[in-house]
């Protein structure tokens, strides 16, 4: 009997090294390639391939009239997973330029509909639809305004479902700026009281929006030496390889996995230059920031890219307003349309305070004590730099969870992120 | 017949006039700050030049498919994959792959590409007998990839340009080449078809309504197989990039 549970215990000692030995598997160690690929579904936990949702959709100003250029943009739309009986609602905020549609929230949607939530999926303030229907200002980008907007949505949301749906209590989490946007309606939520979250989760937030914006901003010239002006070039020389790859591959579908088949096809040659992946990366937030300054730019008629009170027809071609959108950075917009309109109404406020309120300094006291905020978050994050990765440590202590790797947002679909992730909203 | 035909160009060109909306310009028009001239690429050596001379009717296209997808094709869709099982809507599938074989077959006959041949002759004999007239992919379980060869990957095979970009009624995103190349198809298409209603002693009225119904039925496994939502990239540019990414994904085919 002694020798037995000897036995036991050496090998549940063995087990316990062999777990810390492989302490973390997520298959991409590098950060350009986690970001770029994320998590293909072999590394996903089990999800059903199919859900039923609500696709909903509601006016949030009655009065607002949308240019007749986004004549489809009529109301603010979000989705809703439900329950059939009692289970807490959980809302999901979508990271940058992203609707409750994208790929990372149908996969947020699944895990926790399938863990017994009720979900409702938001989309990013710097969205199309959110700029055009849900914004005060349609200038998002600061997170304070952001979190009012979206807390105002939440609130009409629940209005709306209320009735449908039975709610024990409410949790709260986001993604990338999603993330960063929760912590701020956490707090809005602390005065208000309309939901009292039991617990919120961050998962990679930015920590100040304008250094992340500014990094992404850079990224896209990683591979472009000769500036912007090149990026015609590298993209054609891109589609060639991916042309290639295609031959062997046979599909394309642009989903992650088959990003995963085309790296391991690629990788037999060549493994891919970092310099590529950053740019992909750049060229991707370039693209979403650019939805977000076009759309800004008509609906406040600021004039910065669409010359100032020209009404633009739904038939217009709009080709020439997306090239000189596409050479503007997400910090020409910081600068050019959102700090000149709040320094229009507050004359004394200065550039540096501005992009200071604009992070999580701004609420730090706040985070420091609210024991229901977690965060989850990775050592080697693209989107922070060292100081804020040392911030956000040193502020959620304990409730920081840090993955050695994962890049920005690239394993929060990894089996291990996952069951941390629900472990922390269950327990 | 032919009023079906002259109710859907009626309701067509209604949508098309209700989608397009003449603005009406009211203030002095102020240059833009970051204005085109100045920080533009320039047209062709921006990333997503594609010509498309047509663009003015093929945007009001656009936007009137989007609106037909949302309150006709879509909610056909769903109330299709509503009533029929799963296993029964991958029959329905695999069945016009089968009969799209015989275009995979002419065109890869036309290219020369023999591997291509021989695995869809392969694909056909076996999905055809085995596969009870397509309704089960045998071959591609066997390991028999399916091809996806047309007329316009052969005209641009044979070193054909894509022509103007060209939005379609319902069909969607086209360019002239390929649009031709569809055509041409389906010609081949009807003239096999015609045998086998022969063969299968189907004429007249039955005829009419076999084809129409298999047209239908196509449509809607076509829309069924697309995740494709309208405006749903979130992105004022969508026009350009579904124009961009259509024509990337022809050069893929044409390559392959």
């Amino acid at each position: 009997m002694k020798r037995f549970s000897w036995l036991v215990f050496v090998i549940f000692l063995m087990g316990g090294a062999w777990s810390l030995a492989g302490a973390y598997d997520y298959p991409f160690k590098d950060p350009y390639l986690a970001t770029v690929i994320s998590t293909p579904s072999e590394f996903q936990p089990q999800l059903p391939e199919k859900i039923d949702y609500k696709l909903l959709s509601f006016k949030v100003f009655p009065e607002r009239v949308v240019p007749s250029v986004f004549w489809y943009q009529r109301e603010f739309r979000y989705s809703l997973t439900y329950q059939k009986g009692e289970a807490p609602l959980i809302f999901v905020i979508a990271g940058t330029g992203s609707s409750f549609y994208s790929a990372n929230m149908i996969f947020f949607q699944k895990i926790f509909y399938q863990a017994g939530f009720h979900v409702i999926c938001l989309p990013s303030p710097t969205s199309m639809n959110f700029i055009t229907t849900a914004s005060v200002t349609s200038l998002p980008g600061n997170i304070i305004a952001d979190a009012v907007d979206l807390y105002r949505v939440m609130t009409m949301a629940w209005e709306q479902v209320k009735d449908r749906i039975k709610v024990s209590e409410f949790y709260l989490t986001g993604y990338s700026l999603g993330a960063s946007e929760a912590a701020f309606v956490a707090k809005l939520d602390e005065e208000k009281r309309t939901f009292n979250f039991k617990k919120v989760l961050m998962i990679n937030p930015a920590v100040s929006l304008y250094s992340s914006a500014n990094i992404l901003d850079k990224m896209l010239l990683a591979a472009l030496p000769g500036g912007l002006k090149d990026f015609n070039d590298w993209l054609n020389r891109m589609l060639g390889r991916f042309a290639e790859v295609y031959k062997e591959m046979g599909y394309v579908d642009l989903g992650h996995d088959w990003l995963y088949d085309v790296y391991k096809t690629i990788n037999k040659t060549q493994s891919p230059k970092r310099e590529n992946l950053a740019t992909m990366i750049g060229f991707a937030f370039r693209i979403s920031s650019n939805n977000m300054i076009f759309t800004s730019d008509v609906m406040t008629n600021a004039g910065l890219i669409v010359p100032k009170n020209l009404v633009l027809g739904s038939a217009d071609s709009l080709y020439e307003y997306f090239r000189a959108t596409s050479t503007t950075t997400f910090v020409d917009y910081f600068d050019d349309l959102l700090f000149p309109y709040y320094k229009a109404k507050y004359p004394e406020l200065s550039q540096e305070r501005a992009i200071e309120i604009d992070s999580l300094h701004h609420i730090e006291a706040y985070l420091r004590n609210s024991t229901k905020i977690g965060l989850m978050g990775n050592e080697d994050d693209l989107i922070l730099t060292s100081e804020d990765l040392a911030f956000l440590k040193d502020v959620f202590g304990s409730r920081a969870k840090i993955y050695p790797y994962g890049g920005h947002c690239g394993n929060m679909s990894y089996r291990e992120n996952v069951k941390h992730m629900l472990n922390f909203f269950k327990s | 017949m032919k009023r079906t035909l002259y109710l859907t160009l009626f309701i067509f060109l209604a949508l098309m006039a209700g989608c397009a909306t003449a603005p009406v310009q009211k203030e002095p028009i102020i240059p833009a700050k970051r204005s085109v001239d100045e920080y533009a690429i320039p047209e062709k050596q921006q990333a997503f030049y594609v010509y498309d001379p047509w663009e003015s009717m093929n945007r009001r296209i656009y936007n009137f498919n989007a609106v037909f997808d949302e309150y006709v094709f879509l909610p056909v869709v769903r109330a299709y994959e509503f009533v029929l099982p799963n296993f029964a809507q991958t029959g329905v599938t695999n069945f016009f792959n089968n009969l799209n074989e015989i275009q995979n077959l002419m065109n890869s006959l036309l290219q020369g590409k023999i591997v291509k041949v021989f695995n869809t002759i392969g694909r056909i004999a076996m999905n055809t007998t085995v596969g009870l007239g397509g309704f089960i992919d045998v071959a591609t379980y066997e390991g028999v990839r399916r091809e996806n060869e047309d007329f316009g990957q052969t005209l641009g095979f044979y070193g054909l340009g894509p022509g103007p970009y060209l939005v379609l009624p319902v069909a969607g995103p086209y360019n002239l080449r390929d649009a031709t190349g569809w055509g041409v198809d389906l010609i081949a298409y009807n003239l096999v078809m015609n045998e086998l209603y022969q063969e299968l002693a189907i004429k007249g009225r039955d005829k009419d309504v076999a084809n129409w119904g298999l047209l239908a039925l196509f449509a809607i496994d076509k829309r069924h197989k697309y995740s494709f939502r309208y405006f749903m990239t979130g992105s004022p540019f969508e026009y350009e990039i579904v124009r961009k990414f259509y024509q990337v994904y022809r050069e893929f085919l044409i390559e392959n």
